[in-house]
């Protein structure tokens, strides 16, 4: 469901660019809500969320689709934990589907998906590995590293049970905003990936800004 | 015995609300049997000699195109190998992105899992009977997966609404299993958390183990998809120097 946002963007407490290929990770506070701009259009940014007070408590793909019912997230989607817990509520979306079922590249799935010549070419998994590498202090390790969201991404599913990446149905300047329900850790790896439309074969940036609680 | 099967060793029943784990060694047959029709197998695979290495629903979907899994499918490690393929399938349709039901589904539905009054007749959920077997091998829920759902079917509409097919499965449905490394196998019988029954169902499934045939180069699951012949690639590589 498409719905706008009235934050504006000169009152956000934090402005950031997240590159292609580069990662963003940092707390967001109950209350905080917070917004990626897909800033050119077609362009996949793959989330994982924890809860920042107990890393093993985090966001779950299966638990989110199957108790909203649906495998695609907009507007009003609860995003869940492996615990079942709500974490954040989408608040506000002008690109109208989210994909939570594709996973993120990872160097091993594109030697299966491309060619094993290809396994030293740059992905969403070696962004987040470094993003762990680099900030000890969050906690997060590999074993936590798992099934993610792929903001702006296009996976339609048919009813035959097929599964396709398709082009993009986002746009330049189209944007995602959620409210944390309780303090979350957001990690993001802007995505490198160049074999396949989920970037538009054109990986660009995007922004990360957040509010304070009204 | 089959096409894919040279010998069943092992076979053993487990009611509804089970759960079990073991390591299988490469070349080893699983055969799932659904006994009475409507049940249910939640499934995690991992590597034991690295247990980082899971079993990743989403690589298994998006390799191979696919939002359900049948016969030719491989299921893939979150580092690009096949733990194993599914050489036979008397169903069509497995689903692997709805998790599992919880001890607050169960009590929404069916009433207190309650071992005192119940004992063996007790309403076990997936998410603790994984739980309990993860932690046989130091692992927790850090660790859990995406998992299958043998024998059950969700399917999508165009506008992503999912619904389970209640009593999909019959009596006598089966599919197999061969693995193409060792693998360590979780796995619990509890009931699909779509699952709509009036009662706590009561159904029991057979699990069969054995030998596989080798391997041919005209293997149907090797050249379902060209992705799959890469990911043996991949496994071959992981046995590189190891005689086998």
């Amino acid at each position: 469901m498409l719905t706008e946002s009235n934050f504006k963007s000169e009152r956000a407490s934090c402005r950031e660019i997240v590159d292609a290929g580069a990662y963003y990770i940092g707390v967001v506070k109950a209350g905080e809500t917070f917004r990626i701009v897909d800033i050119e259009g077609n362009q996949a940014a793959d989330t994982l969320f924890f809860n920042a007070s107990n890393t093993s408590e985090r966001y779950s793909a299966m638990d989110t689709i199957r108790e909203q019912g649906n495998v695609y997230l907009t507007t009003d989607s609860e995003l869940r934990s492996n615990k079942n817990n709500v974490m954040l509520k989408v608040v506000a979306d002008t690109c109208g589907r989210h994909d939570t079922l594709g996973g993120a590249c990872s160097t091993e799935s594109n030697t299966v998906r491309y060619d094993l010549e290809k396994r030293c070419m740059h992905a969403c998994r070696d962004s987040w590995m470094l993003a762990i590498a680099e900030n000890p202090g969050y906690g997060i390790s590999k074993r936590d590293i798992s099934h993610n969201i792929n903001f702006f991404m296009n996976v339609p599913i048919t009813t035959e049970g097929g599964l396709t990446f398709e082009d993009g149905i986002s746009a330049p300047g189209k944007y995602i905003e959620l409210r944390a329900e309780i303090d979350v850790i957001v990690l993001i790896s802007n995505c490198p990936q160049l074999n396949n439309p989920c970037n538009g074969y054109n990986p660009t940036p995007v922004e990360f800004l957040v509010w304070a609680a009204p | 015995m089959s096409k894919y099967i040279r010998s069943i060793d092992y076979s053993t029943e487990l009611v509804t609300g089970s759960h079990w784990s073991l390591k299988v060694r490469r070349g080893t047959v699983m055969r799932l049997s659904d006994a009475f029709g409507g049940a249910n197998i939640g499934m995690l695979f991992y590597n034991p000699e690295n247990l980082l290495e899971r079993y990743s629903a989403p690589d298994t979907l998006k390799c191979q195109h696919t939002f359900k899994l049948t016969r030719g499918n491989c299921l893939y490690s979150d580092m690009g190998r096949i733990f194993a393929s599914i050489v036979e399938d008397s169903l069509g349709w497995h689903e692997t992105v709805s998790g599992n039901s919880h001890a607050s589904h169960i009590e929404e539905k069916w009433g207190e899992r309650d071992y005192q009054q119940d004992l063996n007749d007790w309403k076990q959920n997936g998410h603790d009977a994984f739980l309990v077997e993860l932690a046989k091998y130091g692992l927790n829920q850090t660790d859990l997966a995406a998992n299958v759902n043998w024998f059950s079917k969700v399917m999508v509409s165009n506008e992503g609404a999912m619904q389970l097919e209640q009593n999909y499965s019959h009596a006598g449905s089966h599919v197999t299993l061969r693995f193409e490394m060792d693998t360590l196998v979780l796995l619990h019988t509890c009931p699909h958390p779509l699952d709509t029954a009036a009662s706590y169902p009561q159904k029991k499934v057979k699990i069969e183990l054995g030998q596989a045939h080798t391997l041919n180069d005209d293997d149907y699951c090797l050249n379902f998809r060209p992705e799959n012949g890469r990911g043996f690639q991949n496994n071959a590589l992981h046995h590189i120097g190891s005689g086998i």
